[in-house]
């Protein structure tokens, strides 16, 4: 087998299973073998998962972990994208606005923790308000940066066609700088998804962020709160998987140079 | 040419000097010229000597530093409609379908007609079969017939091509040729069509504006009267051809 051969569609499925084996052998053997108290093994996280499911918690937990994100994240995007395309169209806005958004960006949501607890109280607002904080300025700056690099011959094709500005922005500058802003939104998403665990270890009393805390809060239960980091992981992939399915779409694809 | 000539458009004196880092650059120098209405003129001229920055004041892309382009008579301010820019084939729409890129400058026509254009036009360019593939799924010269298509489908009485077939394969660029001929016939638009490619020029144009190395100004205009379809190992080409190579200053031996 060379390199640009296409794997077979049995390897595709075959080696992250065989992976995802190696993996599990090597984490059991190394709790058994280690004499651990505390690390629990595959099968305790396994009866820990059985054990969440027959009380009847757990898809109340990630619900509501979804639901955080969900809102918190389509604010982020309401907001943001149009946001991005203003500062991009109008650069005189983006230059005054750009440093300050620059300085923003690298403060981690936890920051704002007692923040949005004083404005928000303890409660979803707050978390979601942390998860809009994560997620809104990467979609602002892939925005704006989608516009500004729109290629200014699409734009000069438009305006030759006879678009005023608003057509312009709709028309040619919004569908050209869409696979960017694509993009942006998917690694907002995986931000938003980080921010939600820290979120509800803090702000709110369900959630996965808080099945982690309340677990070794309430008896050192580490099979839950493991159980529970393999199940944000899960998620979290699950979530972006799907949302790459957007980049798959006929009008975007052609932004996305590495096929997979 | 047959038809008497009248004018579509005249540049009058244009003159183009860039500004830059406290440096100017004078691209364009005093350059007028009469364009006739539905003659296919050619600005011929080496890379980087300035003929794409006079297609862009033509156009209305580029204001002059002096001069001004009047096109019927009217002082040319800004784009328009009427006259349509062709760019290399990157200038179609990637997240268009082929029938969305034809219909894009038709949103003031009702649904009925603009079916009836996009249907009229990519027949013309041939590209049926192919009305909702996306640009990233045709070849670089069928994206090139698209890019053409969305242009006559506004009806434009001007195109300004601007090294339209640059980017092709030698062998497409010579079926691209004969397709633009063939429309042009057709349609009978004026054309400005810029090309650093004597041959090219040679086989295409009613007249070839000859241009100097920057700044740019006329160094000859040469007729070519030969009628179309043109046998292009005709003396008469041979010669108007090596005309143009020697007025540029080159010996055509390798």
């Amino acid at each position: 087998m060379n390199s640009l051969a296409q794997p077979a569609k049995w390897e595709k499925v075959l080696w992250p299973l065989l992976a995802g084996a190696v993996f599990l052998a090597g984490w059991h053997f190394s709790v058994k073998y280690s004499g651990s108290k505390i690390f629990p093994s595959p099968v305790d996280v396994q009866k820990g998962v059985a054990e969440l499911l027959r009380k009847g918690v757990l898809w109340g937990y990630i619900v509501d972990s979804l639901r955080r994100v969900g809102v918190g994240f389509s604010l982020a995007a309401l907001l943001g994208i149009p946001a991005g395309l203003i500062l991009g169209w109008y650069p005189a806005a983006g230059q005054v606005v750009n440093p300050v958004i620059q300085m923003l960006r690298p403060i981690s949501p936890i920051a704002w923790i007692p923040l949005s607890i004083v404005w928000f109280g303890v409660g979803d607002a707050a978390a979601i308000y942390l998860i809009f904080l994560g997620a809104f300025f990467p979609i602002v700056v892939a925005s704006m940066n989608g516009v500004r690099n729109v290629p200014s011959m699409f734009r000069r094709a438009g305006r030759n066609f006879g678009l005023k500005p608003a057509q312009l922005l709709a028309k040619v500058v919004f569908p050209a700088a869409l696979p960017q802003i694509i993009m942006g939104l998917r690694i907002a998403l995986g931000i938003a998804w980080l921010v939600v665990v820290a979120a509800e270890m803090i702000a709110v009393d369900s959630g996965l962020g808080y099945l982690v805390i309340d677990a070794r809060n309430s008896g050192k239960r580490y099979d839950l709160v493991v159980a529970a980091m393999l199940l944000i992981g899960l998620i979290g992939l699950m979530l972006d998987i799907a949302f790459r399915r957007l980049e798959k779409l006929k009008s975007v694809r052609w932004g996305f140079r590495l096929e997979a | 040419m047959a038809q008497a000539f009248k004018t579509k458009l005249r540049a009058e004196g244009i003159s183009m000097v860039f500004k830059r880092d406290g440096n100017s650059t004078s691209v364009l120098d005093n350059i007028s010229l009469d364009v006739g209405d539905g003659e296919f003129l050619c600005l011929l001229g080496p890379s980087g000597c300035g003929k794409s920055t006079l297609l862009n004041t033509m156009a209305g892309f580029l204001s002059p530093t002096g001069g001004e382009v009047r096109i019927d008579g009217e002082v040319v301010t800004g784009p328009d409609p009427r006259r349509i820019f062709v760019f290399q084939e990157r200038g179609v729409f990637p997240w268009l379908t082929v029938e969305g890129n034809i219909g894009f400058g038709l949103f003031k026509l009702s649904r009925g007609e603009r079916e009836r254009r996009i249907a009229h036009y990519i027949k013309l360019v041939g590209l049926q079969g192919f009305e909702k593939a996306y640009p990233q799924e045709l070849s670089g010269g069928m994206k090139q017939r698209l890019e053409v298509a969305r242009a006559l489908a506004v009806n434009p009485d001007t195109l300004y091509l601007d090294e339209p077939f640059g980017a092709l394969d030698s062998i497409t660029r010579l079926i691209m040729r004969g397709e633009l001929l063939r429309i042009w016939e057709a349609e009978r638009k004026t054309i400005i069509f810029v090309t650093h490619d004597i041959e090219e020029a040679v086989q295409l144009a009613d007249r070839v504006v000859v241009m100097s190395a920057r700044p740019a100004r006329i160094q000859q205009i040469v007729e070519i009267d030969i009628p179309h379809p043109r046998d292009i190992s005709s003396p008469r080409y041979l010669e108007l051809r090596d005309g143009i190579f020697e007025q540029i200053g080159l010996a055509h031996k390798i």
